[in-house]
């Protein structure tokens, strides 16, 4: 026995005694709001997997609005505690940062994530198959559309209630996503909330070969940006040799404490920094749907199921927005000089092309696409400023963005004809006639997006040009109050379309939803005209929570 | 060997992965291109490790790959599901959506 051992120990050695690897110090409390809404997503996968299917929808619709609104208290618990101010911090090992910006996107998305949970959950719009009502989901999203299997989904009355853990599990990703505080956690929440959406696309009930069409695309074009992401981040950490947001900061104002060979040879390497700054850029633009990576949004936007639509186009920009400004604004503030001609250049495309390609539109989905595509040029120049004012105005833009893209998502989910939705805009001519109510609603809508004052839309506009001017960027208000007005006269074609044209016979009809739809739509119609009227309580809010933790 | 060849190697993968994307038709090719995208970053990510004498990228590394294998599942289903419906996969046959 002891030769045995004296043979072993010829090719081996004696272990050291294992040490005590401290725990990492987890702060549950501040990261609450993600926990909620993620245990919400997991308790959503149990219940699919347990209940009959008859009671799954009340239950994933109860627990799915539960969720976002107990996610909602916690994180107004958080900013009424100061985290948003002057207990601003940095939770989890550095990895998630609690502070203003982020407590107020992640209200801001809660909110619209649960009005998006009203639309999913929608069943009045659809007639009833085989006496059961339906939803805009198809019965299985697994069956061939037009075959066999489909029919009897439908007979059977399947429908796709897992769309509720899928938004919850996008809504965690996003939640991360602008909190994020080192490049792996804004890696992994940017696959964690891109992931879901790519499913919900594909589960379009009608005109199901789109919906996956749709699906596809943004598919294979947000992994090909996620691989240009992760590249950016392989770059900056090569130069910094950290991932964290303030070490990479450090080396790049050249603030380290100490300098090690290695570091002193590759943070003298700028090819690296500004090849990965702009690799990591190019993934958060992709997702903000900014001009050179915005090809994916018309057809994405019309391909998906409307109510997804909506959540994509108003959650994903809150969430992209955030992250985009805590990486210029914490991580390359050492590089304004670099970053801020580019991002100009990249702000003046989008806003010009995002006005001028929607003129040309027949599609009410496409047409709401590019009028996204040039918001997201509207708040680039807003991140553009580079000052305090820059951060609270796109904060207070979002707010107001977000909800109107709600309300008319929301809005054209009820216009419909024998096909499902009658979204080619020639059908919605005489709208006003037929429907008045419904039509005055996304009339104020569309003035909302065309920035006509007293609506959101104007007080947000105002904002992100004021702060964009007095950080001496004239030239690029020039061109966005220009493209403005370029969109206004096709928001305006719309409600001329709508109220001064002849219904066609064979127009589609309004269908009548039920309380869900018609309380987004009221939500959305709320918020558009007191944040028009009354923008100084929220310009406040989001001045006060537009400092950023380092 | 320097491992600053290694390096190289990451960036021609990463090369050939993006003009993959770009040129090839089918949709899993095209899919496989962006897994040959991911695991270059994962060769930069260790390497560069190796440079710096830390353990993060590394770690990132194994993120990656389970990111990389959370993306195959969503994209095969969503491949499948459209090959199922239209019998191709190839990325220019699925023109529904356009102006």
């Amino acid at each position: 026995m002891s030769s045995a051992a004296s043979v072993h120990s010829l090719w081996t050695a004696a272990a050291d005694a294992p040490q005590k690897i401290p725990a990492p110090h987890i702060e549950y409390a501040q990261l609450s709001p993600t926990l909620i809404v993620l245990g919400a997503a997991v308790l959503g996968i149990l219940v699919e997997a347990f209940l009959p299917r008859r009671t799954r929808y009340p239950a994933q619709l109860l627990l799915a609005t539960v969720g976002l609104v107990a996610a909602f208290a916690a994180v107004i618990a958080l900013a009424a505690g100061g985290y948003g101010t002057d207990k601003a911090h940095i939770a989890a090992m550095g990895a998630v940062a609690v502070d203003g910006p982020a407590l107020f996107l992640q209200g801001t998305l809660l909110l619209a994530s649960l009005i998006a949970v009203f639309t999913f959950a929608e069943r009045r719009l659809d007639p009833a198959a085989h006496g059961r009502r339906v939803d805009s989901f198809a019965a299985q999203g697994a069956a061939v559309p037009g075959g066999e299997a489909e029919q009897e989904a439908v007979k059977a009355g399947f429908t796709t209630t897992e769309v509720f853990p899928l938004v919850l599990f996008a809504v965690g990703g996003m939640l991360v996503f602008p909190a994020a505080n080192d490049l792996l956690t804004l890696f992994v929440a940017l696959e964690v909330f891109s992931l879901p959406l790519y499913v919900l696309c594909a589960l379009a009930r009608r005109q199901r070969l789109m919906s996956q069409e749709s699906a596809v695309k943004y598919f294979l074009l947000g992994a090909f940006s996620s691989a240009f992401l992760l590249f950016g981040v392989a770059l900056l950490y090569g130069y910094a040799g950290t991932v964290s947001y303030a070490g990479i900061a450090d080396v790049v104002s050249g603030t380290t404490r100490s300098v090690d060979p290695a570091l002193a040879s590759t943070s003298g390497n700028d090819a690296l920094l500004l090849i990965g700054g702009a690799l990591v850029l190019m993934g958060l633009l992709f997702k903000v749907g900014a001009v050179p990576f915005h090809m994916w949004t018309p057809d994405v936007y019309q391909g998906a199921p409307t109510p997804v639509t909506g959540f994509m186009a108003a959650a994903t920009k809150v969430a992209a927005f955030g992250a985009l400004l805590r990486l210029l604004y914490v991580v390359l503030p050492g590089l304004r000089w670099d970053w801020r001609p580019v991002m100009w250049g990249v702000a003046i495309v989008t806003m010009v092309v995002g006005a001028i390609v929607a003129v040309t539109q027949t599609d009410v989905k496409r047409l709401l696409a590019y009028s996204s595509i040039a918001h997201a040029g509207f708040l680039l120049a807003g991140v553009t400023a580079a000052s305090p004012d820059g951060i609270s105005s796109v904060l207070f833009y979002l707010v107001t963005y977000a909800f109107v893209t709600l309300g008319a998502f929301a809005v054209v989910t009820l216009v419909r004809d024998a096909g499902g939705e009658a979204t080619h805009l020639s059908k919605w001519a005489g709208l006003g006639r037929r429907s008045p109510l419904v039509a005055a609603v996304f009339a104020v809508f569309l003035l909302a997006f065309a920035g006509i004052p007293l609506t959101s839309g104007f007080a947000g506009k105002f904002a992100v040009f004021k702060a964009a001017a007095e950080s001496g960027a004239t030239p690029l208000v020039i061109v966005g109050v220009l493209s403005s007005a370029v969109a206004a006269f096709f928001y305006v074609r719309v409600i001329v379309l709508m109220f001064f044209s002849e219904p066609r016979p064979d127009g589609p009809t309004v269908a009548v939803p039920s309380a869900l739809t018609s309380t987004a739509i009221a939500v959305g119609v709320a918020l558009t005209v007191v944040l028009g009227v009354a923008p100084q309580y929220f310009l406040e809010l989001a001045g006060q929570a537009g400092t950023f933790v380092r | 060997m320097n491992p600053v060849n290694y390096l190289y190697l990451a960036a021609l993968l990463f090369t050939i992965g993006a003009t993959g994307v770009l040129i090839r038709r089918n949709a899993i090719v095209v899919f496989m291109c962006v897994e040959l995208m991911l695991n270059a970053c994962n060769l930069a990510f260790v390497t560069f490790s190796r440079l710096h004498g830390n353990l993060d990228g590394q770690i990132i590394a194994f993120f990656t790959m389970v990111v990389a294998a959370a993306e195959v599942v969503i994209g095969l289903a969503i491949i499948v599901t459209i090959f199922r419906s239209r019998h191709s996969a190839s990325v220019d046959d699925a023109n529904l959506l356009k102006l």
